[in-house]
């Protein structure tokens, strides 16, 4: 098995006090707990601090760790107990443990054995303490366009399962959900009863996802609203004209009022999300200069030079 | 196990929980849900604990509230501090999202 060194994982010495412990323990547990850390593998660092955690606060057990690190055999990252090891610690799961060993590794499944994760605490012989099962949470990445007609997702989901001993294992379980058409980024959709099964009769616990819009090559998302940021000549913005624009239903006919500005924004009514009410989808534009590619080009712009009064820089002579 | 098609419900803005689904639904004792709203963490619909109403987002929340409380030793106010920055953090960060992909149209056109 893969040989896990706690005090690496907790950033301590191997002498350190269980102050030092417990305080790198805490500002670990700040910086990696999924709710506030946005890392993708937050989740996972916090899981192995706690693990360390469980077992470097408790000295019987630190000890016991300590021995096993010291006699125990390393072929590079594998290692092996030493023959006979039982621990006297154990993990019992008995007091009130903040954590749900359910998810401890395989190193420490060897040395405090298995335990049986939430069922060893609380479901008891003959317990009839009922526990609903805990939510499980997902982030669904969608692109815009199914956010805009709506779409299908099969997910996998780790669960907690229950063996023929009655022992916790781990199962995959599938199932499909729709996303309905109109979604927003954060928004969040329950699946009732598809989260953790509940443990001595309780019910299952609900299964959220969160929408995530994936980046959209055309157009910039907030809320139901779309931006959209249109290409026009020089021509097109002082003489007016009517353009094709993408929207999510297909291409509309846009009308470029004459003498608009750039950075200008128009507004396409209900072209946005669909929702009650559905967003709308801004315009905004953005006037690309051409390049003069010949003499001829040159000219042409030259005699605009000559012939149209035109100062851009009026307004900052105004303010003298 | 096998494939199941899910019931979906989209949530939105509607708040069917009263104290005591939101009690069942998280396992905690309507105390908690008292300190919670009087900590301004929820803020249910509704006067008086007896007509509360809470949302389904409210049940995320309090989830939430939970984890930290356990995980990080925090006490109420630190954790309403904590959630409020995480929601900011959150708003954020879409905001962020958002105008990166403005600004790569911008310079990808301009």
């Amino acid at each position: 098995m893969e040989f896990v060194d706690y005090y690496e994982v907790m950033g301590v010495a191997e002498d350190a006090s269980g102050d030092d412990i417990k305080k790198a323990y805490r500002r670990l547990a700040r910086k990696y707990h999924p709710d506030v850390s946005s890392a993708p593998d937050a989740e996972q660092n916090f899981k192995a601090v706690g693990e360390a955690y469980e077992v470097l606060k408790d000295p019987e057990k630190r000890q016991e760790y300590d021995q096993l690190k010291k006699y125990g055999a390393f072929d590079g990252d594998r290692f092996t107990p030493p023959p006979d090891w039982r621990s006297s610690a154990g993990f019992t799961g008995g007091g009130y443990t903040e954590v749900d060993p359910a998810h401890f590794s395989e190193i420490f499944e060897a040395i405090y054995g298995r335990t049986g994760g939430f069922h060893g605490r609380s479901a008891g012989a003959g317990s009839e303490f009922a526990v609903r099962g805990e939510d499980v949470h997902a982030r669904v990445p969608i692109t815009l366009a199914e956010a805009y007609s709506g779409t299908t997702r099969t997910f996998s989901l780790q669960i907690r399962g229950v063996d023929a001993r009655g022992m916790s294992v781990p199962e995959t379980k599938t199932l499909k959900a729709t996303v309905p058409a109109g979604v927003v980024s954060g928004q969040k959709i329950r699946l009732k009863g598809q989260g953790q099964p509940g443990i001595g009769g309780g019910k299952q616990g609900d299964l959220y996802l969160e929408i995530e819009l994936e980046p959209d090559r055309l157009f910039a998302v907030d809320g139901h609203d779309l931006t959209f940021v249109l290409p026009i000549a020089p021509w097109e913005a002082i003489l007016g004209a009517t353009v094709d624009v993408p929207t999510l239903g297909g291409r509309v006919k846009l009308t470029i009022p004459a003498n608009a500005a750039g950075g200008q924004k128009l507004r396409l009514k209900g072209q946005g999300l669909p929702g009650r009410p559905p967003g709308d989808q801004y315009v905004v534009l953005k006037i690309v200069v051409p390049e003069a590619k010949s003499e001829k080009d040159r000219e042409l712009i030259r005699q605009m030079e000559e012939q149209m009064a035109f100062d851009p820089r009026a307004e900052l002579e105004a303010g003298k | 196990m096998t494939d199941a098609t899910a019931v979906t419900e989209l949530l939105d803005d509607s708040a069917p929980y009263r104290l005591r689904d939101l009690c069942d639904l998280c396992a905690v004792r309507a105390e908690f849900v008292t300190e919670m709203v009087d900590a301004g963490i929820l803020k249910p619909a509704g006067a008086v604990p007896s007509r509360w109403r809470f949302t389904v987002q409210a049940a995320v929340r309090l989830r939430k509230a939970q984890r930290l409380q356990r995980d990080l030793d925090v006490n109420l106010a630190g954790i309403a501090l904590a959630l409020d920055l995480i929601d900011d953090l959150d708003a954020v960060r879409a905001r962020v999202r958002t105008l990166e992909l403005h600004l790569a149209q911008l310079a990808e056109d301009g």
